[in-house]
């Protein structure tokens, strides 16, 4: 509440709205967010668009060309079981936005407490927190995920829990920085000064502020949850085989290089271009909500 | 002793015991994941198995003990570096280990090395042609770079190299040409992250003071960047470099997977695939451990060689 009011009063404008004004002059920043949308309908809208069941075998027609690379009726072709690789591709876009938001959430809501409590209460807290934050940086998260994965077994639900544990400590230490230094100004003493009880300045006076930064770094980590989550499916240790992933695609794909080349490349391609659109889409909302860049 | 170096001595004193702390707890989440994944009995007895002889693979093992006597045995072992028996291999898990460290220790140089050759050229060009083409392409292209992931990199590799221009192998070790698609395929990520960051480093340094009495001097561009803008610009790098090990070590162990390269990640990869616990636990904390100690030696010379870190202390 604070927070706002305060940047609101010196740009006669809410943060969203300057922010947005930003983000559209960034061309780059506004065909990745048009990208985004496009690919967030193909997950939302998936059985309108496949023109078949991503599961369906045709032995008939395995190995089939891109219906413009040779003879075929498939668009990017099939694979070594004959089903078809867009309507493959178009179902396996639903896991990737899947895994990657409910992971990127997950992860911010742990990173935002743990960096709020250890930049608010300092000292004994704030050291045992940071540790925690050097543990988990030990472990890289791809190893973390597999350990787990083993132990406890794959399945949708598992892959999105581990890669959100894994994935709060660049939130955590975003956030608590920021706390450091808002907890001293004037307008958090003050709020303490008249006996505003902690756990309410956290929430009404703190939280406000962090929230671009956690933009930002939800945003990027939307991306990384994507690509870990198919690393995952491409080691065969992620999502179930029996549902459609990018990662298990490609891994399928691996094996037919030498002869079907599409079948990697294509879920490729989209990985690729996804975690790009997301990485530039976090850059320009960074850009544009950082008030360093955009009040000069 | 001066008090100088008296002071950089505790300091390196104080991050040595915080890494100890790192580590300890390291060891104790990979204990705590190995006891919630389930009985192993179960996983590695038959069927079939007899009562009798499920209690006696769990003596063998020292399954039978409170887990606050495992915890201490476990503990007690790692300190002499003895990590169990690879249920699969029936060896010492540190023979096994030691047996693939070299082949991902050749692998992860390498990359850094190819991944410094281009990145340092490619930041400085960046930083010294800011915001004009030649910087914007090279920040596409690590845009590029940072946003692939390694074992697609490897599979297009392949796909050039290997399928079409039959120069280079898909698969295998041994020779030079077997090491350089792994290599290249996991120094790409390194490339950008080394390069974005030299860049904005570097354009912090060009305009301190110091580098325009250079530039005014007469030096020109180049040699300015070179003589003295390089090595303070090299500190934050160097510091990112030991927080990117981690990545470059998850990247090693999809890379190895793409090019069957026997190393650690493979290792780590069967170890899972066989279920073997001892094995899986003793990989996970030399990843663990590898990190920490190239953080610390990164920490403890970071602040030997810049005088601002070490009086700040």
């Amino acid at each position: 509440m604070a927070g706002i009011s305060i940047a609101a009063s010196q740009d006669a404008q809410t943060p969203t709205h300057t922010a947005w004004r930003a983000l559209r002059q960034n061309r780059w920043g506004m065909v990745a967010v048009v990208f985004l949308a496009v690919m967030v309908l193909t997950a939302a809208l998936a059985p309108l668009i496949a023109p078949h069941d991503p599961q369906a075998q045709n032995l008939l027609e395995r190995l089939a060309p891109p219906s413009w690379a040779g003879d075929s009726d498939h668009l990017l072709g099939t694979d070594h079981l004959g089903r078809d690789v867009f309507s493959r591709l178009v179902f396996g876009s639903r896991i990737s936005l899947l895994v990657g938001v409910s992971a990127a959430m997950l992860a911010g809501v742990i990173g935002a407490v743990v960096g709020l409590l250890a930049g608010y209460y300092g000292g004994r807290l704030d050291w045992i927190l940071m540790r925690l934050a050097d543990v988990q940086l030990a472990f890289p998260s791809i190893l973390l995920a597999l350990a787990v994965v083993a132990f406890l077994g794959s399945g949708l639900w598992i892959v999105i829990v581990v890669l959100g544990l894994t994935g709060w400590v660049s939130y955590a230490r975003v956030v608590r920085s920021e706390v450091v230094s808002l907890k001293t100004r004037d307008f958090v003493t003050e709020a303490r000064a008249i006996g505003v009880g902690n756990l309410t300045i956290i929430r009404r006076h703190l939280l406000p502020n962090v929230v671009a930064p956690l933009a930002t770094i939800a945003t990027l980590n939307v991306a990384s949850a994507i690509v870990a989550e198919s690393a995952l499916s491409f080691l065969g240790l992620g999502v179930p085989t029996h549902i459609p992933t990018w990662g298990s695609m490609l891994a399928d794909g691996q094996l037919y290089l030498g002869t079907s080349w599409w079948i990697a490349i294509f879920p490729g391609l989209a990985l690729m271009l996804t975690s790009l659109a997301i990485n530039i889409t976090g850059d320009a909302i960074r850009d544009a909500t950082d008030p360093k860049v955009y009040r000069r | 002793m001066s008090e100088r170096s008296r002071a950089m001595v505790r300091s390196a004193a104080s991050k040595v015991l915080s890494a100890l702390v790192v580590m300890f707890l390291a060891a104790t989440v990979t204990f705590l994941l190995v006891r919630i994944s389930g009985d192993p009995l179960s996983m590695l007895l038959p069927p079939d198995a007899t009562a009798e002889q499920a209690d006696e693979l769990a003596a063998t093992l020292g399954l039978d003990q409170p887990l606050v006597v495992q915890y201490a045995d476990y503990l007690s072992g790692l300190i002499r570096f003895d990590l169990g028996d690879s249920l699969f291999y029936n060896q010492p898990v540190s023979q096994v280990i030691a047996d693939r460290l070299p082949a991902t220790a050749l692998l992860a140089v390498s990359a850094l090395f190819i991944a410094l050759v281009i990145a340092v050229p490619a930041g400085i060009a960046a930083a010294m042609r800011r915001g004009r083409a030649r910087d914007k392409g090279i920040m596409t292209l690590i845009l590029l770079g940072q946003s692939t992931p390694a074992f697609w990199v490897g599979i297009v590799l392949i796909l050039i190299f290997a399928v079409r221009l039959q120069v280079l192998p898909a698969s295998g070790h041994g020779t030079l040409s077997h090491l350089i698609l792994p290599a290249v395929t996991l120094a790409v990520y390194s490339v950008a992250v080394i390069a974005r960051l030299l860049r904005s480093s570097l354009l912090d340094v060009l305009s301190s003071d110091y580098m325009r009495t250079a530039t005014a001097k007469g030096f020109g561009p180049t040699h300015a960047v070179v003589s003295h803008g390089l090595r303070n610009a090299s500190l934050p790098v160097i510091t990112v470099v030991g927080l990117e090990t981690g990545t470059l070590l998850g990247g090693a162990i999809l890379t190895e997977q793409v090019f069957t390269w026997p190393g650690l990640g493979r290792l780590t990869i069967e170890a899972i695939s066989n279920r073997d616990l001892p094995l899986v636990q003793g990989t996970v904390l030399l990843f663990a451990a590898i990190f920490v100690v190239i953080n610390l030696i990164v920490d403890v010379t970071y602040s030997a060689i810049d005088p601002r870190v070490r009086l700040e202390k």
